[in-house]
């Protein structure tokens, strides 16, 4: 079952939070961005974890509904005024719950590795959709001029364009969504989708329609996938066809196995660590010539995350907690 | 439209359906025998025709340069599988997509390194550069022909192999139940070695064949990867005579959507694997 994590755990998160919320007060501005997109990053990778380390289904496209959402909120966005989030966020999220309703209808029909080949197969679907079409700038990707807020009437309660305020949304939003996703996991919803991950056929057998439980969880991964797309485009206000690719979804699977499957903190951890050794990877200081090809760095690194690290950081941290209820 | 314009693209269909196949039955019988679900196959296919480039330039002759490129890539194929492939033989596919995600970018920076970023063209073969005249002013190229017949004669090859001889009896016997196939003395290692090394010998031996008809250009691997996929996941995961049928329905399918769809022609294939999964979920010859 899914609870909070055990104190020391919990003690330690509440001390990262706390961190983040100093870096604003550095002020430096790639450094606000840097961690403002780590902590996107890290809701996408929830969003993925509750899907395959809670629900037991492995989408190999999930990127398809970060990108999607963001290309929503270009297609919405005027070059001459800001969209207001009251209306443009429920716009762009609606949209790809609607989307992820379909893709989600047909691969939840399919079981293991046709479900990983299939979301990578309808991700790519939208990945070309918008790569070959003229709709939004094709392969070049498109602007998002004028960044959204939040306001009421003619009173602007929040503006995504300031870096301070989206990052200090960006980051209650990764703490309000943790605790959501909690509270779903701890709903009899939760409990029944963790069911049909340890088994199915038993699910089926007490009577659960595990098609429809597996279909509605794949549309909350989606929606919160998207919630998290629509931030990342107000961080640079730039959309392009490779935020819905594969490489995309890859890297989120990379987060999810990194942090920790099944412990929902564990990748959002993962995305932190991910991006931080991805600066480390870029460094010319740190790793010399390599910089230039710092792919290779990361290929091996991941390599050795699958080869070495099976429970992530979030079972490492857990078993150090003595907390040995989630391990696999 | 045109009856010999639609012969023409017929053809072209069949001779890409083809080419498909080289690339998915390697991938399918990775899968179907060894449980392996290998995302760096497309990059294999890359590198065939990165080699097909670097060799003919250095031979003039592009069936040398294919005759040269052959052991490379049994070579790299064996090195990988006992570096890497060895160990996901025991682990969930999560794990295996993530070790050969992790091998794509090593791959693709090296191809960065070892060659460029720029596209490159391989010239046809003096002996295979015509075209038969279908009229006056159409005609259909020699080299397209021979593509396909080669890579009938690789899957005419592949079935033998698999269906008549000795090694296919093990190899088919490995897939159904590994253990049973050790404890009767089979080095089942050995054995999963070879299969890996024949499937990435067949995708790069289908970059090596494409070389001529496209363009060597970095994230040629990807594209065809996703592609094969699609195939695979069509014909049925692990069976190779899905994958032959589900590459023959794609490759038609793609020609004939750029002719019918030209707005939409890369959503066609996929429409058309939604549409076999709403019928069968695993596949045309999928096993559940």
């Amino acid at each position: 079952m899914t609870g909070l994590p055990s104190r020391p755990i919990f003690i330690l998160l509440i001390a990262v939070i706390a961190a983040l919320v100093l870096v604003p007060l550095g002020g430096d501005k790639y450094w606000i961005k840097l961690v403002t997109r780590m902590l996107v990053l890290g809701i996408f990778a929830m969003s993925l974890d509750f899907l395959v380390g809670y629900t037991g289904l492995v989408s190999f496209g999930h990127a398809a509904f970060f990108g999607l959402s963001g290309y929503f909120l270009h297609l919405i966005s005027s070059d001459e005024a800001a969209v207001n989030m009251l209306w443009a966020l429920p716009v762009c999220l609606g949209g790809t719950a609607l989307v992820a309703a379909v893709i989600g209808a047909l691969s939840v029909r399919t079981k293991g590795i046709y479900f990983i080949m299939v979301t990578l197969a309808f991700a790519q679907m939208l990945f070309y959709f918008f790569h070959d079409s003229d709709l939004a700038g094709g392969s070049d990707g498109a602007f998002i001029y004028i960044k959204p807020v939040l306001a009421i009437g003619q009173t602007v309660l929040l503006n995504l364009d300031n870096r301070y305020s989206l990052f200090f949304v960006t980051l209650a939003s990764l703490v309000a969504i943790y605790g959501l996703l909690v509270v779903v996991l701890r709903s009899p919803f939760g409990r029944v989708i963790q069911g049909i991950r340890v088994n199915e056929h038993r699910m089926l057998a007490l009577g659960f329609n595990t098609y429809v439980y597996k279909l509605v969880s794949f549309v909350i991964a989606g929606t919160i996938a998207g919630y998290a797309g629509f931030l990342f485009a107000s961080i640079d206000g730039f959309v392009s066809p490779e935020l819905l690719g594969w490489q995309e979804s890859g890297l989120a699977l990379v987060m999810v196995i990194l942090g920790g499957m099944g412990t929902l903190f564990g990748p959002a951890l993962g995305a932190i660590t991910l991006l931080g050794v991805e600066e480390i990877f870029r460094d010319k200081a740190l790793v010399g010539f390599m910089a230039e090809h710092w792919q290779i760095l990361m290929g091996g690194f991941v390599i050795a995350i699958v080869l070495f690290m099976k429970n992530g950081l979030g079972g490492v941290l857990l078993r150090i907690a003595g907390d040995r209820r989630r391990e696999r | 439209m045109d009856w010999l314009l639609l012969l023409i693209q017929t053809l072209n269909g069949i001779q890409y359906g083809l080419l498909l196949f080289l690339i998915a039955s390697g991938l399918t019988l990775v899968f179907g025998i060894m449980g392996v679900i290998n995302l760096a196959h497309g990059s294999f296919y890359m590198i065939g025709a990165y080699l097909a480039y670097s060799f003919t330039e250095l031979t003039g002759s592009l069936p040398l340069a294919i005759l040269l490129g052959i052991p490379v890539t049994l070579v790299l194929g064996f090195v990988v599988e006992r570096l890497f492939i060895t160990h996901l033989y025991h682990r969930n596919h999560l794990q295996q997509v993530l070790l050969t995600f992790g091998l794509i970018l090593i791959f693709n920076e090296l191809q960065l390194i070892i060659w460029d970023g720029d596209p490159h063209g391989v010239p046809v073969p003096e002996m295979l550069s015509g075209s038969i005249p279908l009229s006056d002013t159409l005609s259909y190229p020699v080299y397209r022909i021979f593509l396909s017949l080669v890579c009938l004669f690789f899957a005419g090859t592949l079935a033998l192999i698999i269906q008549r001889t000795r090694i296919g009896m093990r190899i088919r016997a490995g897939a159904s139940n590994r253990d049973m196939v050790e404890s009767l003395g089979i080095n089942i290692r050995i054995l999963y070695a070879i299969v890996f090394s024949v499937g990435v010998t067949l995708a790069g031996v289908a970059g090596m064949l494409a070389a001529p008809v496209e363009t060597v250009y970095p994230g040629m691997g990807e594209q065809i990867l996703i592609i094969s996929f699609v195939v695979v996941v069509i014909g049925g995961i692990g069976s190779v005579k899905g994958a032959f049928l589900g590459a023959l329905a794609i490759g038609i399918a793609d020609v004939y959507g750029q002719i019918f769809l030209p707005g939409a022609s890369s959503v066609v294939v996929y429409a058309l694997m939604a549409a076999v999964l709403l019928w069968r979920p695993s596949g045309l010859f999928g096993r559940g």
